[in-house]
């Protein structure tokens, strides 16, 4: 086993126990602190596959932006400890069922997939060529997303003076 | 850096860890000397004299404080979430000593090249955000959670200004990577990109007022990020006791005033790379001109470190000159001028670019 794939174990782990914790947690706030171990462990896999641009998207986005929304979110909620997360009813067999038509799905994906494995070689630098993709061939695409980004913020700002009038 | 310690080793893990206590090894002694440099500015401009006794002009008082830090009792409170209590100094620490992973401090001496650099170093400090929420709620206390959500507010609406300089500085290095940035600014401080960068002609000197605003700007967006006077309402002593790490004490303490001076020496490493030459000499080196060139990563190191002390003496000279903002005064100074500038700079500086 090289050096390499004992830190993917590593950042794996991390993920896949925090996301545990997410979901099995009672207290609201535990959650999301976990959620941070969860992205910070996906980006670190992203690392390791050479995709360091989205790695370092994966931290800027989800830990610099939506966590800390979503603690501000949490911890300005009048009640935080005493929530009760839980729904009275408890649907084990369609649960079952959807999950395991979904990790279904997820398996036979991974396993016909082609996968490309060049272990020793250096990943190359993408944002020169993340950047020139964007502005030529996803120009659109770009463009909608920004547009759409836009909409949401005057959208935000105007429902949050509305009361002032 | 890491392929000298590779080669002299020849074991991944073990290099890797080396190069980190290289930087590890810099805060902290940064740290102990920043916090008495702190007191003796703040003395020296009350009119006294600041800590005399322990050593030369009190040099050694950082480290009885912290030889006392490291005896004191580790106390909890009772309703304190204790594993989030445990979890919080470490994380904050660990944010502001990650930013350090790609910060050049010679040619020879810099963690890891990564083209991605400055985009890290804005990524990685959201981590302090988190952590420092984390200790405001997790210590059950009114003051800590106020704090915390002041701290969060402010470091997030000041992140915008500092991201549009950045921004406008890649346009017109058109390169993220830290090294690169420090390497195009050589032989002379008339070519640090403060003065136009490096490339002689019309833009250079149109550049000039524009790059100077946005040294400005950026200095003042990353002391609100750092939380230094005038925009510390976060540890605000005299509303706060002393804000989100009110209920912490002995070494957990300590891992807050760490983190607050790496982040202190950090943002100042960004500034001088970003405008001022990074580890460049502005006077040319000695070892080139005595025919050594093993002293010139050296010299570079020197250089790095003084700018970065300078920028940090600038943060302390203000902190003990200038009066608190409010909390109202503090968003209008980011929102309604720092951003408008920070945006019409970038636009100028795009443009002039092009020329």
């Amino acid at each position: 086993m090289n050096f390499y794939d004992i830190i993917f174990y590593i950042f794996a782990a991390i993920t896949l126990l925090s996301a545990l914790f997410v979901v099995t947690t009672r207290n609201i706030v535990h959650s999301a602190f976990y959620l941070l171990f969860t992205f910070f462990g996906v980006a670190g896999i992203y690392v390791l596959l050479g995709a360091d641009f989205i790695a370092i998207s994966q931290i800027l986005i989800y830990v610099g932006g939506i966590l800390i929304l979503l603690l501000f979110g949490v911890m300005l909620t009048n009640k935080i400890t005493n929530v009760e997360i839980r729904t009275g009813t408890v649907h084990m067999l369609p649960a079952a069922i959807a999950t395991g038509i979904f990790m279904g799905a997820v398996v036979v994906v991974m396993v016909w997939t082609e996968w490309k494995s060049e272990p020793s070689a250096t990943p190359l630098t993408t944002t020169t060529n993340i950047g020139h993709l964007l502005l030529t061939d996803y120009v659109l695409i770009f463009e909608l997303l920004g547009i759409l980004l836009l909409v949401a913020l005057i959208g935000a700002a105007s429902i949050a003076r509305r009361d002032k009038e | 850096m890491y392929q000298f310690l590779y080669d002299l080793i020849g074991n991944e893990i073990l290099a890797g860890l080396l190069v980190a206590v290289v930087p590890l090894t810099i805060i902290l002694v940064f740290a102990l000397f920043g916090i008495w440099l702190e007191r003796k500015v703040s003395a020296h401009m009350q009119d006294r004299l600041g800590p005399m006794r322990t050593g030369w002009h009190g040099w050694l008082q950082t480290v009885a404080d912290l030889m006392k830090m490291l005896q004191k009792e580790d106390i909890i409170a009772t309703d304190a979430d204790k594993t989030l209590y445990n979890i919080a100094p470490v994380l904050v620490f660990t944010g502001s000593f990650a930013a350090y992973a790609v910060i050049p401090f010679s040619s020879k001496l810099l963690g890891s090249e990564v083209e991605i650099g400055l985009f890290y170093v804005i990524a990685i400090s959201s981590l302090v955000v988190a952590g420092i929420l984390m200790a405001g709620w997790s210590a059950n206390n009114k003051y800590s959670l106020l704090g915390a959500m002041r701290a969060a507010a402010q470091i997030i609406s000041y992140e915008i200004p500092t991201a549009l300089i950045v921004l406008s500085m890649v346009m017109f290095t058109g390169t993220l990577s830290l090294d690169k940035i420090s390497q195009m600014q050589t032989s002379s401080f008339w070519n640090w990109n403060i003065f136009g960068g490096a490339i002689f002609g019309l833009s250079k000197f149109l550049l000039i007022p524009f790059m100077i605003v946005g040294a400005l700007i950026i200095f003042t967006s990353t002391l609100a990020e750092v939380n230094r006077v005038p925009f510390d309402i976060p540890e605000a002593e005299s509303e706060l006791v002393a804000g989100y790490f009110t209920e912490y004490c002995g070494m957990k303490w300590g891992m807050f005033m760490l983190a607050e001076y790496g982040n202190m020496f950090a943002v100042s490493a960004i500034i001088s790379i970003l405008f001022l030459g990074g580890y460049q000499s502005p006077i040319g080196y000695l070892g080139n001109s005595i025919g050594t060139q093993w002293l010139v990563p050296f010299e570079q190191g020197f250089w790095f470190i003084a700018k970065g002390l300078a920028l940090v003496f600038v943060q302390m000279w203000l902190r003990w000159t200038l009066p608190r903002l409010r909390v109202d005064q503090l968003m209008t100074v980011c929102w309604k001028y720092l951003i408008p500038f920070a945006f019409i700079n970038l636009i100028i500086i795009g443009i002039i670019s092009l020329i």
